[in-house]
Parts: structure tokens; C-alpha cells; sequence
């Protein structure tokens, strides 16, 4: 991760894609979102969905997993660049997420985000909190999902 | 079965609690969110949390689980189009039991679809003592009974 001093509003990236099988849909639903639109083909073509779609907790499960991996990526760069990289802190949470179309099986989300917003600290002296939009289409190129993120930053001048 | 009228502005309930655990908090975040803070006690002490700790997303699907089990599992839920706003408030530890309580903040019918009804839910999650570790409010849909 960059330093906060070196983080700029506006800045664009893309983190990765992921494809949902219905293996994949299934077995995470089974655990955290058992709805029966997201575990059984045939109550999917009776639902709303119209066939078997991802928890919505899933589509955001992954853009974390892919934006952590990204993340150490850039990190292993720097390094190989003599350079030191920051730590990264907790989030205080999110705002406006969306789940615009649904993720069916054999959807290719692409993730990827910007940066709206940065501010230090006032409660923790030597981090500041980035705000982010992060995103996800398929591979029609259509939005699936959005969200406003934040996250803890380290500050170089700490 | 629960339809959209069931649910009235005002109606709060709760469910669980459901004990996390260390072997379920590193599961989840090795798949989701490999962080220090979540996956390794040692480095996990030396983050601005202090100790091991559940990933937020992994908080956001017990409650998910929580209100699946609860409240969704004999209604006409339809899902859900986005959160409005969720706010991690304290750490989730290995052995914290968590409950979710559900308010309905206030409902409407949908003008679109007629067979469906949107009802805001606030939900507080809670541990073992009471205290709040995480705060959501959302939009749900469900089917009319009508429909």
C-alpha cells in the first residue's frame, strides 16, 4: 500500500476478476446466505432471479479477497523497488452498496475502484481514512455492484 | 409464512446467538480477506486492533446467516437490492457470541412491481455483553400476500 501522502483523489485501478460457478454460488450460500435462490437451480427458475444467482455477500466477499491480493501484489513491487510500503488499517465500515443486476452461474466480474476522498485522522494521529468507489461488472460490461469504501491508511510522517 | 404485511414499522426482533471460532474466523478470512489481523494472533496483536480478529465481511454474513435463519427463512424474501450503510463498531473475537437484532424502520409498496413490498431493516449486532459490534440498515424485499 502507498502512503497516504501518496494517495490521490481520483486515482483509477483495476483489481482483478473472478468467474462464479454453480459449485462455488452453492457452497457459499450453504454456509452464510441460504436462501433458496441461491442454492437450488429449480426455486431459482421459479424466483424473481429467473435462475441461479450469488449472494449478493458473495459478489462483495470476493472483490475483498482480489483487492487484498492486488494489494499484497503492489506491496512485493515496492519492496523489489527498495521501497518501504504502508500499512493498511481497519475500515470503520461502508455506505451505498448496491447490488445493481444479479451474478448468475458463469458471470466474469471485474472488480476495480477509485479513490473519492482522503482525510487524516482526527482520533488516530499518524493514519489518515481514504474513501473509495469501488465497483463490479460482468462480462457484458454492465455494473453488477458498487459500494462507497473506507479504510485506515498509515501516514509517511508518522 | 411471512409475506410483506406481516412485517409492521416499529417490529423489532432477535436471533441467535451463534459463538464464533477461531478456526471459523481464520477460514473465512484465508478464503476472503487474508490480513494479518485475521488470520494470525501473533501479527494480529500488532494491528490497530490488538488481537485476532473476524474480517467486517465476515461479520456482515454471520448477520446475514442470523437474519437468513430468523427472520427470512418461512417469508416471501426476495433478497435484497444494496445496505445503505454498515458501520464495524468493535472487533469480532475468536468465542464472541453474536445475536442480530431487526427493526423495521419503515416500509412502502412497490410502485413498479406490485407483487412486491420494501421494507428498511435496521439491524444492531450484538455480543455476549451486550455491546454493539456492528450497525446496518438495509432494504428487503418481499412478496405481497396478494400477489
Amino acid at each position: 500500500m502507498r502512503f497516504f501522502e501518496d494517495i490521490v483523489i481520483g486515482d483509477q485501478r483495476e483489481i482483478g476478476s473472478y468467474t462464479f460457478t454453480a459449485p462455488d454460488i452453492k457452497t457459499f450460500a450453504a454456509r452464510f446466505d441460504p436462501q433458496p435462490f441461491h442454492l437450488d437451480e429449480e426455486a431459482a427458475a421459479r424466483s424473481h432471479f429467473g435462475r441461479l444467482a450469488a449472494s449478493g455477500w458473495h459478489t462483495a466477499a470476493v472483490h475483498m479477497r482480489l483487492l487484498v491480493l492486488h494489494n499484497r501484489h503492489l506491496d512485493a513491487e515496492m519492496t523489489t523497488r527498495g521501497e518501504k510500503s504502508a500499512h493498511i488499517g481497519p475500515s470503520p465500515g461502508f455506505k451505498n452498496l448496491k447490488w445493481i443486476k444479479p451474478v448468475y452461474v458463469g458471470d466474469t466480474i471485474t472488480y476495480g475502484g477509485e479513490i473519492i476522498d482522503k482525510r487524516e485522522s482526527g482520533s488516530r494521529p499518524g493514519w489518515g481514512i481514504i474513501r473509495g468507489r469501488n465497483y463490479g461488472t460482468n462480462q457484458n460490461g454492465e455494473l453488477v455492484f458498487e459500494f462507497e469504501s473506507a479504510a485506515f491508511v498509515e501516514m509517511r510522517g508518522k | 409464512m411471512r409475506y410483506f404485511e406481516d412485517f409492521a414499522e416499529g417490529h423489532t426482533e432477535t436471533h441467535g446467538p451463534k459463538t464464533v471460532t477461531r478456526e471459523e474466523i481464520i477460514a473465512f478470512a484465508s478464503e476472503y480477506d487474508p490480513q494479518p489481523m485475521h488470520l494470525d494472533e501473533d501479527a494480529a496483536r500488532l494491528t490497530m486492533l490488538g488481537g485476532l480478529s473476524a474480517s467486517g465481511w465476515h461479520t456482515c454474513v454471520i448477520m446475514m446467516r442470523l437474519l437468513a435463519d430468523g427472520m427470512l427463512a418461512n417469508s416471501s424474501s426476495m433478497g435484497s437490492p444494496g445496505i445503505e450503510e454498515m458501520r464495524w463498531l468493535k472487533p469480532v473475537r475468536p468465542g464472541d457470541a453474536i445475536s442480530v437484532r431487526i427493526t423495521v424502520l419503515d416500509k412502502r409498496e412497490s410502485k413498479s412491481r406490485p407483487e412486491m413490498g420494501l421494507a428498511r431493516l435496521q439491524i444492531e449486532v450484538l455480543n455476549q455483553h451486550g455491546e454493539k459490534v456492528a450497525h446496518e440498515v438495509h432494504t428487503h424485499m418481499f412478496g405481497r400476500r396478494s400477489a
